[in-house]
């Protein structure tokens, strides 16, 4: 059951744009409002775009339920490892240990009102992509599940 | 009669509800010392322009981590459900 030409050639020329957005809005989530949640969000609605424009058969080896299981759990994974970290390097959980130390993301924030750098904040941006793969994974998989199970209740 | 009974509970809800604000002042939260902690200390601390992404992935990450654990038990739900509803033999299909 795939939908009309027009609407498989405007998901052809919309998806890309849409992962786009969605990985702009997971890696400036310590400087632009956003964030992990709503950036795997916006990337999980890409594949639903090409999952619904297209069949469920047609997509199953591009959107591959191996590929969002391993990038969900890695994603948790990662998200912990972040948090155990801090407690290697000396200090509480989730204590943020990257934070103005000069390393990844390191650097500092001038205080008041200034343009932002990527290069700050600490851990946040790991967890963020930590998160939005996440979430990216898992909203995915919701989909595939329930879309392939739609195609074997209908045959 | 029920459904006057519940429109009759409706009205009444949605009118204290309307009428809350009302004495209420707009912009006064009764405690604010915690806002002000945060947007005074967040940018030296956590090294953020984002205040609100600092708060929640370092000040309250541990919040955050409920929220992921809470995402990832969803997924293994719809997973199962869907798994016994197609007859439970495929384990790795693609």
């Amino acid at each position: 059951m795939r939908m009309s030409k027009i609407v498989r050639t405007g998901a052809n020329l919309l998806y890309p744009f849409v992962i786009i957005f969605g990985l702009y809005v997971i890696m400036h989530g310590h400087l632009t409002p956003g964030g992990g949640f709503q950036g795997g969000a916006v990337v999980a609605t890409a594949a639903a775009l090409v999952i619904v424009a297209y069949s469920y058969e047609e997509v199953a080896d591009i959107v591959r339920k191996v590929v969002m299981k391993a990038q969900e759990s890695i994603g948790l994974l990662l998200f912990i490892g972040a948090g155990i970290a801090a407690l290697i390097v000396g200090g509480p959980f989730f204590y943020n240990f990257l934070a103005n130390s000069g390393l990844l993301f390191g650097m500092p924030v001038p205080p008041g009102p200034n343009p932002g750098d990527l290069n700050t904040a600490g851990v946040i941006p790991i967890m963020n992509v930590a998160v939005g793969i996440e979430v990216w994974g898992g909203l995915a998989i919701i989909l595939l599940y329930m879309l392939s199970g739609l195609e074997k209740e209908g045959s | 009669m029920k459904k006057i009974l519940t429109a009759a509970i409706f009205l009444v809800l949605a009118a204290g509800l309307c009428t809350i604000p009302i004495f209420l002042t707009f912009g006064q939260p009764a405690a604010s010392d915690m806002d002000r902690y945060f947007i005074e200390q967040g940018q030296s601390q956590a090294a953020t322009n984002n205040i609100v992404t600092s708060i929640v992935f370092d000040y309250r990450g541990f919040d955050t981590l409920g929220e992921s654990i809470v995402l990832f038990t969803a997924v293994i739900g719809v997973g199962l459900m869907f798994r016994s509803l197609k007859g439970g033999e495929e384990y790795e299909d693609e």
